[in-house]
């Protein structure tokens, strides 16, 4: 039984601690790491090695040489650095190694040694280079935060949405600090940096000192600093061999010590075991190891999920063995087989020695329909390739056609875009699309795809009628559409003029417009209301009253209510109002007048066009029983009876009806037979209709 | 009178799960913007959103005060402001018109945009061409549904028959594609589905689409309605243009009923206060009369009032036990039914009195001389003394329009002396209503001859082609010939009568049109679910000049009752009318159907020549 204790040490009065091998690297490595840019994957994720960093000998055997390897050594990828001198190396969340080079210039590489990206981080560290950096994980990604030559920080919180923040300057602060790190507080990253005995805490508004709780006196400059993982702690470690491990927030003490030693540390770190309470921070130097710990408290680890393992699976191009999980596991189709296809398909497109064709044909094979894969994330990582053609066969797989439109615009395939997003029936993004055409092409060219477009024509057609209406004429006019533009020009003439002049210009543009569409019909009646404008405006000078903006009926009768008649004559005369439509409103107009002379005359003027009986109606519609039967007795005779059934003369109406031996007339007067006074008449007529059956 | 449904009728579906959902999704928006808040509503919302939300609830939810979007700078005081409003550019304006104000002032307040249904990109661009985008948060409120009545459904989006019929503007199809959607999920997907008309089969498309990308659940639910039919409504323009004659349909053509109610003024209250009216099935005496033609319904009230009075009559006789629970049971739904009694009366006279005074009988007798194809002179005659009369503008637009479509456009001569005549009458400016009302179909001018139609057939197989957007305005305009009187024949539409049409017991739908004619949308409808295709309706289809098509899914149709096989969904795109609402219930009963209807809006005949209407501001 003693084997079990027998390696176990202790360590202070209650613990003890044992150090045994987990397993051996399987590298075979030449230099000593100390000589090695080295920079770890969390997660148990790669290794990488930069080789003689700082060599700037231009012959290849001193070239610096960047490895990566696995958790374990095994050799994932070795290239030959060509670029310039690197001053720090990291691996980001997705495992991508970032590459700070001295000028500022980040370059990424994939797991396998594949180059990514570059990005910069901008001129002022261009020109003042980089003298450190770090690369950080927040919960957002993963960010670099650079100290330049100037001893300024410049950081970008995301490399993946890459944004630079320039800090604001540290007052007086002449040479690099002690120490510094990158915190990140209320999902705002931060920069603590140490100066001589003073800490500044620098966010992308302010520099402010800050003074950790309880730390003890005598401190005149801080060799180290580390944060932990999670962002929630700190650790100080001063000159005077003193240990302050508190809040990263630096509101709360956990505790101190100090181990008088005064040699600064190698490094510093915090550690914990999973689902332990406990933390610690483990300081070394040299030949010296020291785990400081401090009072539980409880903390959840974020646990790599089994999401995350598949993903690194696949950015290790184990497809089969990723599957395979997937399968035992029974995870969803979307979630599991389909993602690492699409991955897999991802890497397929990169294989530049394969045709189109091939990659092509290869892809569809083995993906067919499989739901939650999308044709074209694939198509766009093969456009990321360089490889037009092929994203463009891909997106043919594409099921859905309005997935396909936000790459092709990207491709700058605009006008296959736009016939892609027409079909999927999605006018927003037809919309979209036509916004794009329009910066692209000349003015010309994107009216020339409208054309062939209805669909995205009315669209846009639309928009233009609310917001553009200049673009609308133009519309008009490069199509040749002259009916649309004399309607156009009628609508200004309405809308966008006030003074008379500009309405009968702009109704003169219109009725060329309809000639030339060989309206004639539109341009004449154009013309007419440029006269009649011009017209209603002289009525209005010489007689006073509103004319304007009245229809040409609405002008006559205006005229006669007003007793203007010899007007109105002239106005029908000029205007060839019918006769049939004068006689209407004349009518009309002298009944309101109640000019019941005026009205006689008229009617005996000529024979009316439109028969007598409109003139028993009018009378009886103001109640003068008196007019109206003048002219029912000068009523023809098919009308007769409805006539003098106006004017309620039910026997003389009866007396018609017999004669005309007309049925439906004699009904209509005995519907109208009412009371005892027309009882006779009733009589008369069921007589005359008995009479007439007999016949 | 009311005639009862067969007794193996099918239940029909609960629609008010659509209003509480449509409820809910607003209140979670409000809470979206935490506090006070004023609530800008645009004026077309109001109605829609009363049925759904009243005022109380909108308190609830922490509305401050209620503001009308309209061309008034707005007054509010409040730190947040909230507009609920439909994707239109002029609304854009608005809003961003009252941010850069407040810009100005240097006031900063939250604004929240909800769009209903659904938010346009181009509103978007508006928001950041005005330079406002960043200041406001945009939502969605996906209210497309609203139920008017326990069988009808509406999309209350009457811009959708100008924007898609005349400027050819297809970004609503999208929101009835949503709408179809959303049904299917709630009520299972359709096993049957058959439609008429290019926004029919776009819209399908689209639906099916939707329904695809989203396997899973929907799949496996019984369907609860068997059928669903679509329509456009160019496929028939006619039945929507005529006078209705059916209760329901005259009260809207009269007071129009807006969002399933109408305000009847004091001429119909016998008061001095106007009264707001709900209209539909649990308003007793109304569900028995709208159907019915008119000419039945005042007798039919008057024997009502006489039955009612001899219930109050009971009273006398009765001792204190029985008076005392015929107060408490009796007396309250009587009186109910003595006020909406009195009301509908009211409403009666009101119209028989607007009627005789325009000549409605001259009216109707020359509609259905046009519908009849006879007589076209004298019927052009009373159109031109209609103009010259000014009696209306819209009247004397319709029965132009009805004469144009029924005769397969007008005489080049009838065409520009009506219209000579209508400009002088109701002024120049519609000469842009007519060139609306010829691009869309409505209005058009007889083509010389008819050396023609062989073009037009092969013009009319490209139109239903997918390809269809290649052909210009022109074309398409002549391919909407609308061989109404070909049609008509084929499909009987015009019943022959021998004696007179007894309208008390209606024998086929022609009564909703005093057994004139048979509504023709109504009639494609009853003829496709008779066949359950279109096999043998071949000619209809090639002179309607659509495109048509039926589906059916038979893994669906097994799994459906026979009772859910018999419930029938029917898409009005472009509006429906009470009149095809009437005769299609008329046709379930007399079959033991049951019709549920889904339009975009309810329309009539006027509310399509304002659409079409070019009338300044």
């Amino acid at each position: 039984m003693d084997c079990y204790t027998a390696n176990w040490n202790p360590l202070g009065d209650s613990a003890f601690y044992r150090k045994y091998e987990l397993y051996s690297m399987d590298w075979d490595l030449k230099e000593e790491l100390r000589d090695c840019l080295v920079a770890a994957a969390p997660y148990g994720g790669p290794i990488a090695l930069l080789r003689n960093p700082w060599r700037k000998e231009k012959t290849a055997s001193m070239r610096p040489v960047l490895d990566i390897y696995s958790a374990s050594g095994m050799p994932l990828a070795s290239l030959l650095w060509k670029s310039g001198p690197v001053v720090s190396l990291g691996w980001s969340a997705e495992e991508e190694l970032l590459c700070v080079q001295e000028d500022g210039a980040v370059l990424v590489y994939g797991l396998h040694g594949d180059f990514r990206r570059h990005f910069s981080m901008g001129n002022e560290v261009l020109q003042n280079r980089v003298l450190d950096a770090r690369i950080f994980h927040t919960e957002f990604g993963s960010g670099v935060a650079i100290l330049t030559g100037a001893h300024r920080f410049t950081l970008s919180a995301n490399v993946g949405d890459l944004k630079l923040r320039r800090m604001p300057e540290v007052p007086g602060l002449q040479s690099a600090p002690s120490c510094w790190t990158t915190l990140c507080q209320d999902r705002v990253a931060q920069i603590l940096l140490a100066v001589g005995p003073d800490l500044y805490l620098l966010d992308h508004a302010a520099c402010s000192a800050v003074t950790p709780p309880g730390l003890a006196p005598g401190v005149s400059s801080f060799l180290q600093m580390a944060v932990s993982f999670t962002y929630r702690h700190l650790a100080l470690f001063t000159d005077t061999g003193y240990i302050w491990m508190g809040t990263a927030s630096l509101k709360e003490k956990l505790c101190e010590f100090n181990c008088n030693i005064r040699a600064p540390p190698k490094q510093m770190v915090w550690c914990s075991r999973p689902r332990s309470k406990e933390r610690a921070v483990v300081v070394a130097w040299e030949r010296r190891l020291m785990v400081v710990g401090d009072a539980p408290e409880s903390i959840q680890y974020k646990q790599l999920t089994i999401q995350v393992l598949l993903d690194r699976l696949v950015l290790r191009r184990l497809y089969p063995l990723a599957i395979q999980i997937c399968e035992y596991l029974r995870l969803p189709e979307v979630q599991g087989v389909s993602r690492i296809l699409a991955h897999w398909a991802c890497y397929k497109v990169q294989q530049k020695d394969v045709s189109d064709e091939d990659v092509a044909r290869a892809i569809n094979q083995k993906l067919g329909d499989t739901p939650g894969v999308s044709y074209s994330d694939i198509a766009a990582r093969a456009y990321g390739c360089g490889r037009t053609e092929l994203a463009i066969k891909l997106l043919e797989y594409e099921p859905r056609s309005g997935e396909q439109v936000p790459l092709l615009l990207k491709m700058k395939r605009s006008k296959l875009a736009l016939s892609k997003a027409i079909e999927s029936g999605d006018t927003d993004l037809v919309f979209t699309v036509l916004l794009h055409l329009k910066n692209e092409l000349n003015r010309g060219d994107f009216f020339m795809t409208l054309r062939n477009q209805p669909m995205a024509l009315s669209l846009y057609r639309q928009f233009c009628k609310h917001q553009e209406l200049e673009t609308l004429k133009d519309l008009y006019n490069q199509d040749d559409n002259h009916q649309e533009l004399g309607s156009f020009h009628i609508r200004a003439s309405y809308a966008a003029e006030e003074r008379i002049e500009g309405r009968v210009a702009a109704l003169q543009t219109a009725a060329d417009a309809f000639y030339k569409a060989k309206n004639e019909f539109a341009a004449k009646a154009t013309e007419d209301q440029m006269r009649l404008l011009r017209l209603q405006r002289r009525l209005e000078d010489e007689l006073g009253g509103q004319f304007l903006d009245l229809s040409l009926h609405d002008t006559a009768t205006t005229l006669i209510l007003g007793g203007h008649n010899k007007r109105a004559e002239q106005l029908a005369r000029d205007f060839r109002i019918p006769d049939k439509r004068l006689w209407w409103l004349k009518l009309t107009a002298l009944a309101d007048l109640e000019d019941w002379e005026e009205l006689e005359k008229f009617s005996k003027s000529k024979k009316s066009p439109i028969g007598y009986l409109p003139f028993v109606e009018i009378c009886m519609k103001q109640h003068n029983k008196y007019e109206a039967k003048k002219y029912a007795s000068r009523v023809g005779p098919e009308q007769k009876v409805k006539a003098l059934l106006l004017v309620g003369d039910v026997a003389q109406a009866a007396d018609v009806a017999i004669e005309h031996r007309n049925e439906a007339e004699l009904s209509l007067v005995l519907s109208h037979c009412t009371g005892a006074t027309d009882g006779a008449t009733a009589d008369k007529i069921q007589r005359a209709r008995a009479q007439a059956q007999k016949k | 009178m009311a005639f009862p449904h067969r007794p193996d009728a099918p239940e029909l579906p609960d629609f008010s799960m659509l209003k509480r959902l449509a409820r809910d999704q607003l209140i979670y928006l409000l809470e979206q913007l935490p506090g006070k808040k004023d609530l800008f509503i645009e004026a077309d919302l109001m109605s829609p959103l009363d049925r759904i939300a009243n005022v109380s609830i909108l308190k609830q939810h922490e509305v401050d005060k209620l503001y009308k979007v309209e061309n008034k700078p707005a007054l509010s005081s409040n730190e947040q402001l909230c507009f609920l409003v439909r994707p239109r550019i002029k609304n854009m304006r608005y809003i961003a018109n009252l941010v850069n104000a407040d810009k100005l002032a240097g006031r900063t307040r939250k604004y929240k945009v909800i769009f209903s249904p659904q938010k346009f990109y181009a509103c978007e661009m508006v928001l950041e061409e005005e330079g406002i985008y960043g200041d406001v948060s945009c939502d969605e409120w996906a209210f497309s549904l609203l139920p008017l009545d326990v069988d009808l459904l509406s999309m209350e989006l009457p811009e959708f028959f100008r924007d898609y019929f005349l400027e050819g503007d297809q970004r609503w199809i999208n929101t009835v594609a949503q709408a179809l959607h959303l049904l299917s999920t709630l009520y299972g997907s359709f096993p049957n589905c058959y439609g008429i008309g290019r926004c029919a089969k776009m819209s399908y498309e689209l639906w099916r689409k939707l329904e695809e990308e989203e396997d899973g659940e929907t799949k496996g639910r019984r369907p609860e309605i068997g059928h669903i039919f679509l329509l456009d409504r160019d496929v028939d323009f006619v039945t929507a243009l005529c006078s209705q004659v059916v209760y329901e349909g005259l009260v809207d053509d009269t007071f129009r009923i807006k969002c399933g109610s109408v305000d009847f003024g004091p001429e119909v209250t016998s008061s001095d206060k106007s009264l707001k009216v709900l209209l539909n099935a649990e308003d007793k005496v109304f569900n028995e009369i709208r159907n019915e033609h008119f000419s039945n319904v005042f007798g039919f009230l008057s024997q009502k009032a006489r039955n009612l009075q001899a219930q109050y009559d009971r009273r006398r006789g009765m001792d204190i036990k029985q008076m005392k629970n015929f107060v408490s049971q009796e007396l309250k739904g009587l009186k109910q039914e003595h006020r909406l009694l009195s009301l509908h009366i009211g409403a009666c006279e009101s119209i028989m009195k607007k009627k005789t005074k325009q000549d409605f009988q001259e009216l109707i007798k020359t509609e259905h001389a046009l519908l009849e194809g006879f007589n076209i002179r004298e019927s052009t005659s009373y159109i031109e003394e209609h103009i010259d009369r000014q009696v209306s503008p819209i009247e004397s637009l319709r029965l132009m329009c009805l004469l144009s479509i029924t005769e397969n456009g007008l005489i080049p001569k009838d065409y520009r002396s009506l219209k000579t005549q209508y400009l002088q009458s109701y002024g120049p400016d519609h000469l842009l209503t007519f060139s609306n009302l010829r691009r869309a179909g409505l209005l058009t001018e007889q083509a010389p001859g008819d050396t023609l139609t062989a073009v037009e057939s092969k013009v009319s197989k490209l139109v239903t082609d997918k390809a269809a957007g290649k052909i210009t305005d022109a074309f398409s305009s002549l391919a909407k010939r609308s061989n109404f009187r070909a049609i008509s024949k084929k499909l009987n539409l015009i019943p022959r009568v021998d004696g007179e049409y007894d309208l008390k017991v209606p024998r086929d739908m022609a009564y909703v049109f005093s057994g004139a004619y048979v509504p023709l949308s109504c009639r494609i409808v009853e003829q496709v679910l008779e066949r359950r295709s279109w096999q043998g309706l071949d000619e209809v289809v090639r002179l309607l000049n659509c495109s048509e098509f039926a589906f059916t899914d038979m893994t669906k149709d097994d799994k459906a009752s026979s009772e859910s096989l018999r419930l029938i969904l029917v898409v009005f795109l472009g509006g429906c009318t009470f009149s095809e609402v009437s005769a299609l219930r008329f046709l379930g009963r007399e079959k033991g159907y049951r019709f549920i209807f889904l339009t975009t809006a309810v329309t009539n005949s006027a509310r399509l020549m304002e659409a079409m209407s070019e009338v300044k501001a």
